[in-house]
């Protein structure tokens, strides 16, 4: 049981991964002019809700698993992620606006959140992995 | 033959992409020259048959599929450095040309063209070749000395080729004429003035350029200024050695001289090809056609310049040299045709049909320049004065092209004397020698003054005891700042109304600017009405290869055939085309052009520029004819103005105008040519708006004039009787943006009450109770990303939507404003509007909409801005869409709108003593011109504080401010914005007193540039826009804040703080003339109720609207001669004019008023306000220096910021 949790988590983690790299990739794109900020926008917000749910889904399988150290250290990422969905202004556009995303360093504290998340999820799978396995051989 | 030639235009036309967003760049067109150069054409395509363009067009073939630019953006691709290859390289290849073999050894090997050259058999097969060997000999020498310009080889072929066949044909005659001026004179002219440029840098550059890079102003002008005298003398004298020597050794091996010694053979060779064909045929002389562009309009000076050279053995030429008179109207003729640069201010004016209050550049040549509007005294002087050979130059010189000879001579002789000896026709030119050189004295002894420059200015560090000055305002109007810069300098700068940065002096590093607390920022005013405005054609509008900043005055040559980027330092090529300069018609002089001599300048832009044909100037009027609409009775104003003003309408034959009405349901008026009257086509599904007959809802402007003229006849009383009250602008917009997509244009809509049907409807969201809140406003931002996202999507599309908004309840601006936001539009907004019950708004609405639908208007642009390396650019305002880091995206541009720019500075300026700011605004101008404005700023870096603060300019810090303010009331609140506002003030002042002054810390003090910054603050705190505790209405405060991100500083500035005059007293004492109208200048009152007297009249000029405050014991003269009243309780409540009345107070106060309206767009309505009238509260509303139950006085504000300082 132990160990199908942690592979579950592993996997989400791995999507996670991947969608923190497409977010650094995409935003350096905009930085870089090789896409419009509209579309770039439209491409990063409708990932925004799938990596709040997949990460919510972890933190909340941590917490019913009762593996309390990782599930704190995922709340605060996750209250994060809930926090600025649900503070987007209702005339936005999602999380990334195309018209203010160059506006007051926007583009760079996403950037710098993208990456920090990248960060985090890679600890974060090692220590799916290392739990995963442990759990397994304590199978 | 001629099936391939025309086939890459039409094709590539049709691979065009339909839209200029998107970050990719579509497929480039196919040839590098517009139509704007095809006249340049002319001469050199002189005597050929058609089938010679086939050839050119086949090096363009490969063109489109290369070659990818954005307009104005291609950072990477220089569209020029093609040009030099690629036509070069391919000129062996295109397989249509009937001699294929041939062409193919011309590519290779310049021995060919010999026998090539010299068949003369069919025109088709030698004169192409002939081209080609041309070129190909040439490109050793591009590479490295430019001998030739393979450029204007190319683009001499290109525009051919894009011009097709027919008007090409219909130039030979004129062409044939310029053809005998050419072979012989002109061809040795342009090689014997290059080894000059060699040995000239070699020689005398140097000396010059290295000790003044010391001085204070630093490399970038000093270089550019020490470089520039010497050449005249020496290049003549060079010249004319270079020229005998040339022809002495050998009779066409002249271009083979010193520098070129690598390719000395090939040259040789290249050049005896050309003198083979020479003998043949005098429509074979290919070679000196393909120098082409350049050449043929060198011949006239450049022959002059040289008696020598025609008597040299160019015998085979059966053609002699004409007389030199001859050959100058020669010259002269065709250059009228092919200038590749042209002060043309007048086409200009009556291409765009704008008017021109303000002027600001010296270089084009109107002989009166309007000082009297001119603002900047400096300016002015420097205008006026003009002491300095290099910058009067162009100002005397340049006549408009079309004049013929014998006015041109003349011209030139009151020109000719010290500084351009190149540009003297008829002097022999050893008699011109002496005169050049107090020329260069001239200069030298400027250049002493301009390393004295450095010392500070004493004046805006004078330390001002805030509390204690009484008179804070001064009592005539505040100028824009002089930036700390050496004479020569100043006066190139561009004009402050069109770029203003917040400190004028540009700290060295971040650290310093934080420092100082200040904010760093640019208001640009680009698309300006100007009465002066350089419009250059050429067909290589130089760039930096880099950072494609454009040529600017601010930029150095190092020597004749190179110069330095000033924002990224790179070294570029100086193309061959900009050695001549068509103001002064001479050759060698690239600093002299008008690109470098203006830093507002304007081109012609060629189809790089463009991503699909400019389009047409479109118009769709949305109009709101619900309920609501037709009781306040816009339709009757809107429809009359309409009516009056639609020949006005900025445009060309190709003007298209729709109508689109909406209550509840979507009605489209089908105005297709050949209908009796006007068809109304009714969507009723507002869910999925279709179009009913897509083609016949935008008609042609001309050809459906009754119909339009019908309609808008009939539309006031069409919905006279109708019951529908609700309002689907939502899928009204939708309808409008698909009708509007395949071309782009403007949309505006009108729009009288909270949209609330379909899509984008809107709950209202005001609390009345909340107005006067002195906590919380909410309901700043947009209620729905509806409208956002249709201005994106429209300003993808190049359609901008301008929104009048006059309804009498809220009707959520903050979200209908995003549609006019985002898409580069602009926003107007009546508060209870009704054509009857106030007529005052009516009469401005009127006013308003005369002067939108006349003004000029861009299409399909945007605007780059750049500075120099280390400087970046973070945050915009304005309306726009950002759509790079450094690309805005304007679906329209119009000359009132204004945009502000913050800037950080992101590596230290060390190294260089003064930063450049370019913006470059590309459009299509109503007529269908591709044009790009670019204005060019220059500061000084300082590294001390108090140059920081010595060079700040308060008013455009006070915009950037409110600027900001507005961004962090939306986002944040209007509590935090308030604060901020506050620490604005304070922050720079206690950064003041604790570095700079040595003053006790218990008194306020500013440096005197700072001085009205508190009173500027509490004026910002006082608009309806931030202000608190006094009732204000969320649309009101909305449209405020939506005014001061789009207003540009001038306007922005009497809105923040109101001009007081006093005009019942007015004198002829310090009086101005415009045009022969003596206008009084009555000194500035300060904002208070102190300065108001009974016995006294006063005028308020708040921007928008005009208020006559007329006091209880008035002087009854004042009341009888002005107001034609008898006595002051005869004075109606109402007054919204001035009686044109015969007395001299009557003539002045109109007089003043007058000016006072023509200094603005949009004329602003006069309110006369009694006192004791209920009207005097908006009268007393602006008084910003007194208290009011909810703000501070000044007084009481200085004494809080006090507080906060010495905290």
């Amino acid at each position: 049981m132990e160990a199908v949790v942690f592979l579950f988590s592993l996997l989400d983690c791995c999507a996670l991964i991947f969608l923190s790299v497409y977010f650094v990739i995409t935003l350096s794109d905009l930085e870089c002019d090789y896409i419009n900020a509209r579309s770039c926008c439209s491409k990063l917000n409708t990932w925004v809700i799938p990596e709040l749910v997949g990460h919510t889904i972890v933190t909340v399988l941590m917490l019913v698993s009762l593996h309390w150290f990782i599930f704190l250290l995922n709340l605060p990422v996750a209250t994060w992620n809930i926090y600025r969905f649900i503070m987007v202004p209702s005339g936005n556009m999602g999380v990334f606006d195309p018209t203010e995303i160059h506006n007051r360093g926007q583009l760079k504290s996403h950037m710098k959140e993208a990456m920090i998340k990248l960060g985090f999820y890679l600890l974060c799978f090692f220590m799916y992995l290392y739990s995963m396995i442990l759990a397994l051989i304590n199978d | 033959m001629s099936a391939p030639a025309g086939s890459p235009h039409p094709a590539a036309g049709a691979r065009m992409p339909p839209k200029l967003g998107g970050a990719v760049s579509g497929l480039a067109p196919p040839q590098q020259n517009g139509p704007a150069q095809s006249p340049m054409q002319v001469p050199s395509g002189y005597g050929l048959p058609h089938q010679n363009y086939m050839v050119p067009s086949g090096h363009y073939s490969q063109g489109p599929g290369k070659m990818t630019s954005l307009p104005l953006d291609s950072q990477c691709d220089s569209y020029y450095s093609r040009p030099y290859t690629v036509p070069t390289q391919n000129s062996g290849t295109p397989s249509s040309a009937n001699q294929p073999g041939a062409q193919q050894m011309y590519g290779r090997g310049p021995s060919a063209p010999h026998m090539g050259g010299s068949t003369p058999g069919s025109f088709q097969g030698v004169p192409a070749s002939a081209s080609h060997s041309y070129s190909s000999a040439s490109q050793p020498y591009s590479s490295l000395g430019n001998r030739y310009s393979s450029p204007t080889t190319y683009s001499a072929n290109a525009s051919v080729a894009s011009q097709g066949y027919p008007s090409t044909c219909s130039h030979y005659p004129i062409s044939t004429v310029s053809n005998v001026v050419y072979p012989n004179v002109s061809y040795p002219s342009l090689p014997a003035s290059e080894p000059y440029g060699q040995m000239f840098t070699s020689q005398s550059a140097p000396p010059p350029a290295r000790p003044v890079k010391e001085s204070y102003s630093g490399p970038s002008t000093a270089l550019t200024y020490p470089s520039r005298p010497p050449p005249p003398p020496s290049q003549h004298q060079q010249q004319q050695q270079q020229s005998h020597s040339g022809y002495s050794s050998l009779p066409w091996s002249g271009p083979a001289l010193p520098p070129a010694q690598d390719s000395l053979i090939r040259n040789q060779m290249g050049s005896l090809a050309t003198a083979n064909s020479h003998p043949t045929n005098n429509e074979n002389v290919q070679p000196p056609k393909s120098s082409s562009v350049v050449s043929t309009v060198l011949p006239g000076p450049s022959s002059t310049r040289m008696p020598p050279a025609p008597s040299h053995p160019v015998g085979p030429v059966p053609s002699a040299p004409p007389p030199p008179e001859q050959m100058q109207t020669k010259g002269v003729d065709s250059s009228s045709t092919t200038s590749s640069a042209s002060p043309l201010p007048n086409s200009y004016d009556a291409l765009e049909g704008g008017s021109y209050p303000d002027m600001h550049s010296s270089s084009a040549s109107s002989p009166v320049p309007d000082h009297a509007l001119e603002p900047n005294p400096t300016l002015a002087q420097a205008l006026s004065a003009a002491p300095t050979p290099p910058a009067a130059q162009p100002a005397k010189v340049a006549k408009p092209f079309g004049y013929g000879y014998p006015a041109l001579q003349p011209a030139y002789q009151n020109a000719a004397p010290p500084p351009m000896p190149a540009a003297h026709p008829s002097g022999p030119s050893y008699t011109g020698y002496p005169q050049h050189y107090p020329g260069v004295n001239q200069l030298s002894s400027g250049l002493g003054g301009l390393s004295l420059q450095s010392s500070p200015q004493p004046e805006s560090l004078r330390p001002v005891n805030l509390t204690q000055e009484k008179n804070i305002l001064p009592p005539t109007p505040i100028w824009a700042p002089v930036p700390n810069l050496s004479a020569e300098l100043s006066k190139l700068n561009c004009s402050p109304d069109s770029f203003r940065c917040t400190l004028t002096s540009i700290p060295q590093t971040q650290a310093l600017l934080n420092k100082a607390k200040l904010p760093l920022g640019l208001l640009l005013h680009p698309f300006r009405d100007l009465t002066q405005l350089p419009v250059i054609t050429s067909n290589t509008i130089v760039r930096c290869r880099s950072c494609r900043t454009y040529i600017n005055p601010f930029v150095s040559f190092i020597d004749q055939r190179r110069w330095k980027c000033n924002l990224c330092y790179r070294v570029n090529d100086v193309p061959e085309e900009f050695l001549y300069n068509p103001l002064t018609r001479s050759y060698g002089e690239p600093h002299k052009r008008p690109e470098v001599q203006n830093s507002t300048v304007e081109f012609i832009a060629s189809s790089d520029y463009m991503l699909r044909p400019p389009q047409p100037a479109v118009y769709l009027f949305v109009l709101d004819v619900s309920h609501n609409a037709v009781e306040a009775g816009y339709l009757t104003v809107l429809c009359q103005s309409l009516l009056e003003n639609l020949d006005k309408l900025p445009g060309d034959s190709r003007t298209r105008i729709g109508f689109m009405t909406f209550d509840s349901t979507i009605h489209f008026y089908n105005l297709q040519e050949g209908l009796s009257q006007p068809q109304m086509l009714i969507v009723s599904d507002i869910d999925d708006v279709f179009l009913p007959t897509p083609d016949s809802l935008l008609v042609n402007l001309y050809e459906s004039k009754e119909l339009i003229k019908d309609l808008l006849n009939a539309l006031p009383s069409m919905f006279i009787n109708t019951r529908e009250t609700h309002s689907a602008l939502g899928p009204a917009l939708q309808a409008a943006f698909k009708l509007m997509s395949p071309t782009g244009g403007r949309v505006s809509v009108f729009q009288t009450q909270l949209p609330s049907l379909g899509a984008g409807l809107l709950q209202s969201r005001e609390d009345p109770n909340q107005r006067s809140s002195t906590k919380v406003v909410h309901h700043l931002g947009p209620a729905t990303d509806f409208y956002k996202k249709l201005a994106l999507d429209c300003s993808g599309q190049q359609t901008a939507v301008d929104l009048f908004l006059l309804s009498s309840q809220y009707s959520d601006l903050a979200s209908l404003a995003c549609m006019s936001k985002y898409s580069a539009g602009c926003i107007f907004y009546y508060p209870s509007f009704h054509s009857t019950h106030n007529p005052s708004q009516a009469e401005k609405l009127q006013k308003d909409l005369k002067r939108y639908l006349t003004r000029k208007i861009g299409f399909e642009a945007v605007m780059r801005i750049r500075c120099t390396k280390g400087l970046s650019m973070h945050t915009f305002h304005g309306n726009f869409f950002v759509r790079s880091t450094d690309l805005l995206s304007l679906a329209n541009i119009n000359p009132d709108a204004g945009f502000a720019v913050q800037l950080s500075i992101e590596e230290s300026l060390t190294d260089t003593a003064l930063v450049c700011f370019q913006t470059a605004l590309l459009y299509t101008s109503s007529k269908g011109e591709r044009r790009i404005r670019v204005h060019t700023l220059c500061l000084p870096v300082v590294s001390s504080l108090a140059d920081v603060y010595a060079g700040v300019d308060v008013q455009a810090a006070v915009c950037l401010l409110a600027n900001m303010a507005v961004d962090r009331s939306v986002s944040s609140s209007l509590s935090d914005a308030r604060d901020a506002l506050v620490n604005a003030v304070v922050d720079p002042l206690s950064a003041y007193s604790s570095a700079v002054a040595s003053v006790p810390r218990s008194t306020l003090t500013a440096p005197s540039s700072l001085k009205l910054l508190p009173l500027y603050v509490l004026a910002l705190l006082k608009q309806k826009a931030f202000r608190t505790g006094t009732s204000t209405r969320l649309d009101d405060r909305v449209y405020a804040m939506c005014q001061m991100k789009s207003q540009p500083l001038v306007h922005l500035m009497k809105m923040i703080h109101p001009n007081l005059y006093r005009i019942d007293r007015l004198t002829d004492e310090g009086a101005i003339h415009v045009n022969d109208r003596v206008v009084p200048q009555p000194p500035l009152q300060k904002l208070s109720a102190e300065k108001l007297t009974r016995e006294g009249a006063f005028l308020m000029d708040c921007g928008s609207v005009f208020y006559i405050w007329v006091g209880k014991g008035c002087d009854s003269n004042f009341i009888e001669n002005v107001l034609g009243y008898p006595d002051f309780a005869s004075i109606p409540q109402k007054m919204t004019h001035l009686p044109e009345l015969d007395t001299l107070p009557s003539e002045r106060t109109r007089s003043f008023v007058t000016w006072l309206r023509d200094s603005r767009p949009l004329s602003p309505v006069l309110h006369l306000v009694k006192d004791e009238s209920p009207a005097k509260t908006d009268f007393f509303q602006h008084l910003l220096e007194d208290r009011t139950e909810a703000a501070l006085s000044y007084y009481e504000f200085l004494i809080h910021i006090q507080q906060q300082v010495c905290k």
